[in-house]
């Protein structure tokens, strides 16, 4: 819970992707989203889908790590903790019971982009869950006792998830290393430094800097009539006041600097198998309807590594051996520049810098003979069936059109992005893998795994059943 | 054919719907259990099949050997080779996942509806679990590559606590095995084995057949034949020893991590328990319900002491692990297993409050609806019930039990079932005495 996910937006295999086919028109349950702005700002899109009695409520609000300055990283992640700490009129920690009570479930996440709140429960309900979500929106109670107890909780889940996890030290170090200026240089869930030395007026900043109807989107999908969650969104949202907020083109681009030459790391840490990360800066899509590029190198990525028959599993798994697993990545449905990924875990017995070598002799085949009808179409097939699957969830589907609208696109962008990927080219495929696979937009990062020690038993007091 | 087919029309929330969730059972020809649902609101089709084949029905000198046949099983069948069977899937955009536990071992199928589609995707299962090749050469290969993978997951301090605990907690029985095998056992694995696990264990008599989602009935049936008309004959399923209590013991080890993983473990619920009902509602409760459980509140909420605390049940074919888990920092490891075992020592003392029980009932019972909102949480529904042989009333049931249960039944339960002083302890990551 009020967790850290680093969600993608993949097309493909089993990452998150919706869009209201042509093919899907008949069925019914899936009307068009509605959209609807209140006088303060706030924004809302209801979708309706019928199958079963229940509603997810997500409110997504336009500040993420993107918005952090030095001193405070992770301030946007610690604020998301505190927001389970009560309001005047909501004691702590009763946020979650009176949801659970209701027979729900809440939780919340903090993207680079954004900060989101969801519960799911009943249709019933949902004016319960807007009325909570509301009520912190605007009347947070922040405490320097809670925030002490909190952030403590917060340091617990930085070594979790980031100290003690290999490869997710490599990537927060990698990330300090491929980015200059941009702040996708730093780690959603910050630096231990700076939780450290954060103090709930940090938080309390955070908050009123930020948690406004004019910087939130609401996303309410499942078994409800979209004017009355408008009425009930009036009814709960409607009274609290706008704050200047800059929009998202208001603020400061940072636009990082091109890099000019490779940049390479070393990391090193308990483990057994070597890892290799290498990260080539890429286009984020800004303009759903002209841009073509970052659709090109979604279908390379798909190319690459969409099934086991794909290239890099086919070749450097089940044909040479040299790895024991690849994959290749990128996401387009960034605020920030984008990144496009190769990674994998040598075989025993070979190395890191065999792998790369491969790697990028895979990625040369694909510029010097381009990519087959016969590839692009099964990455095609692969896509829209995965967004015919993915109708299956309200949450990603509140996920995606939360994503979208936080980074400055909009969930109607959903339909264009399917059509546009359908007509991606291989010649396109392979323009985009010689503009951006290339060594001065490069960054290689190298696990170098340390031997644990012989493992003792501590002894100790053994305590035997008495 | 069909032996019998019911219908289950399931009433989940009294207030405002009336949820309808038929679902249809029969036999195939060949034995195979069938669970259907059918739904038409998506152009998908999910199938599941399911056999008595997980890791508990290996060997200690063959562990390993059930889930590498399951692992094989998508890597060469009925005369494919694995590129061709990985290309045929992706062509349509079809979906292969397995499950795998202690018990079972399933496969399941995610694919468009269209005949086109469905028939090609079809077609690559039913050979997967029918006529599966176990190349040699394949074998071998992912034989290295499950190797590494586990002499990479023994450098992980999660990986060391749950394999320590779970021989601590099981000994002999087959629930201590590990789920992909051990080094030494995975060496000595023959292809020959593959073969007379998927014979011996891929049989109809306990194969189940769950299918969800945009077929009719006519269809359904002819899917199901088709999925188990070749399955290898033979009589269902080794038979479990009974689970029995463990030997107390706390075990330190150490490992560089700045936390410490800590486990601590006592053996739970069957199945087809008695005490089902009350234990589950109870460990909601105690740490099983987020925020809303004991554990959070006193080891997160109070004294930030952990990120992640909670306690579960796992019910199995035979007694399945009670567990709870946690991180913290090194330094005040003890101290936050201390505050833990309070916690538990506590709740198995008084049991719950009646609010607690009154605020449990009402998260499970008006929150049912959202754990069968989706057709992929319905199939894996419909698995459990055909695995386990779960009545076809199971969703209601499941509603009017908890409904039920008493604070005196949570208490007596607890007290019974789970001995505080005899479980066995896990820390990993533990300070090392100077």
């Amino acid at each position: 819970m009020k967790s850290v996910p680093n969600f993608a937006f993949h097309f493909l295999g089993t990452q998150i992707a919706i869009i209201t086919l042509a093919s899907l028109a008949s069925f019914a349950t899936f009307a068009n989203p509605h959209e609807y702005i209140l006088a303060n700002g706030l924004k809302l899109i209801v979708k309706e889908d019928h199958r079963s009695p229940v509603v997810i409520s997500q409110i997504w609000y336009k500040a993420g790590s993107i918005d952090e300055l030095n001193g405070t990283t992770g301030i946007a992640h610690a604020l998301e903790h505190m927001m389970f700490k009560g309001t005047k009129k909501v004691r702590a920690g009763e946020f979650s019971r009176r949801i659970a009570e209701a027979g729900g479930r809440d939780n919340a996440f903090t993207g680079q982009d954004y900060t989101a709140y969801f519960q799911q429960l009943h249709k019933s309900r949902l004016s319960l869950a807007m009325g909570l979500e509301a009520d912190r929106m605007r009347n947070l109670k922040l405490t320097k006792e809670d925030f002490i107890k909190e952030i403590k909780v917060v340091m617990e889940e930085r070594r979790l998830r980031t100290d003690d996890q290999p490869r997710s030290v490599m990537h927060e170090k990698m990330m300090a290393v491929a980015y200059q200026s941009h702040p996708y240089a730093r780690p959603i869930i910050g630096w231990m430094n700076d939780l450290e030395n954060m103090s709930v007026h940090d938080a309390q900043d955070w908050y009123d800097r930020w948690y406004s109807p004019n910087n939130a989107v609401l996303v309410v999908i499942g078994d409800v009539n979209p004017i009355e969650v408008f009425s009930l969104a009036q009814k709960h949202y409607g009274k609290i006041k706008s704050r200047p907020v800059p929009s998202l083109a208001a603020r400061k681009p940072q636009v990082e600097p091109p890099q000019i030459g490779t940049k390479r790391l070393v990391v090193k840490a308990p483990a057994q198998l070597s890892y290799l990360v290498m990260g080539y800066h890429a286009p984020a899509l800004r303009n759903a309807d002209t841009d073509w590029e970052p659709y090109a190198l979604e279908m390379l990525a798909g190319v690459l590594d969409s099934n086991a028959s794909s290239r890099l599993n086919k070749e450097l798994v089940r044909n040479q051996r040299i790895a024991s697993s690849v994959n290749a990545s990128y996401d387009f449905a960034v605020r920030g520049p984008s990144m496009f990924y190769l990674e994998g875990t040598p075989s025993e017995g070979k190395t890191v810098t065999e792998l790369e070598v491969s790697l990028r002799g895979e990625i040369e085949k694909l510029i010097r003979n381009g990519v087959t009808e016969e590839e692009l179409t099964r990455v095609k097939a692969q896509v829209i069936a995965s967004h015919v699957f993915q109708l299956d969830s309200t949450f990603y589907q509140a996920m995606q059109i939360g994503k979208l609208e936080t980074i400055g696109l909009s969930h109607r962008d959903l339909d264009v992005m399917l059509k546009k990927l359908q007509f991606v080219t291989a010649e396109q495929v392979r323009e985009v893998a010689k503009k951006y696979l290339i060594d001065d937009a490069l960054t290689v990062a190298m696990l170098d795994p340390q031997p644990l020690e012989e493992r003792s038993l501590v002894p100790s007091f053994s305590e035997l059943r008495h | 054919m069909i032996r019998f087919l019911f219908f289950l029309f399931l009433s989940i929330c009294s207030q405002t719907t009336f949820a309808v969730l038929p679902i249809q059972h029969w036999q195939t020809s060949s034995g195979a259990k069938v669970y259907f649902i059918e739904s038409h609101n998506l152009p998908i089709l999910d199938v599941g099949v399911d056999f008595v084949a997980g890791s508990g029905t290996d060997k200690p000198e063959k562990s390993g050997r059930a889930s590498l046949t399951l692992h094989l099983l998508d890597l060469g069948a009925g005369s494919l080779s694995e590129d061709q069977i990985s290309k045929t899937l992706a062509d349509v955009g079809a979906q292969l996942s397995v499950h795998f536990n202690q018990d079972r071992a399933g496969v399941l199928l995610r694919t468009l509806s269209g005949e086109r589609e469905r028939e090609q995707a079809l077609g690559i299962l039913s050979h997967m679990i029918q006529r599966p090749d176990f190349p040699e050469d394949v074998m071998e290969r992912e034989r290295t590559r499950v190797i590494a993978g586990l002499k990479e997951a023994e450098t992980k301090p999660e990986y060391i606590a749950d394999r320590t605990l779970k021989k601590m907690l099981y000994g002999n029985h087959p629930y201590g095995l590990g789920s992909s095998g051990e080094i030494t056992s995975l060496s000595t694995l023959r292809r020959q084995d593959l073969v007379d696990f998927h014979r011996s264990n891929y049989v109809s008599s306990n194969a189940v057949v769950s299918i969800m989602g945009d077929v009719n009935y006519a269809e359904a049936t002819v899917i199901a034949e088709r999925l188990s008309k070749d399955l290898p004959k033979g009589e269902s399923g080794d038979s479990l020893p009974p689970a029995t209590p463990p030997i107390s013991e706390t075990k330190r080890i150490s490992h560089p991590a700045t936390q410490s993983h800590i486990l601590t473990a006592y053996i739970g619920l069957r199945r087809d328990d008695p005490d089902y009902y009350p234990l589950v509602v109870g460990n909601y409760i105690l740490g099983g319900g987020g925020f809303a459980s004991r554990l959070m509140a006193e080891i997160r909420e109070k004294r930030g002491l952990a990120y992640s605390v909670y306690s579960s049940f796992s019910p199995l074919k035979e007694m399945g692990p009670f567990e709870i888990s946690l991180q913290t920092k090194k330094e005040q490891s003890e101290e936050a297993l201390k505050f833990t075992r309070d916690v538990l020592t506590n709740f198995i003392a008084s049991g719950p409050t009646e609010k607690e029980l009154i605020a449990a009932r009402r998260n499970i019972i008006d929150g049912f609806p959202l754990r069968i909102d989706s057709n992929k949480k319905i199939i894996e529904y419909l698995a459990v019930i055909g695995f386990y042989s779960l009545p076809l009333s199971y969703f209601d049931d499941y509603v009017k039990a908890v409904g039920k249960v008493t604070v005196a039944q949570i208490r007596e339960a607890f007290r019974r079932r789970i001995d505080s002083q005899g479980m066995v302890t896990v820390i990993v990551g533990a300070i090392e005495e100077k």
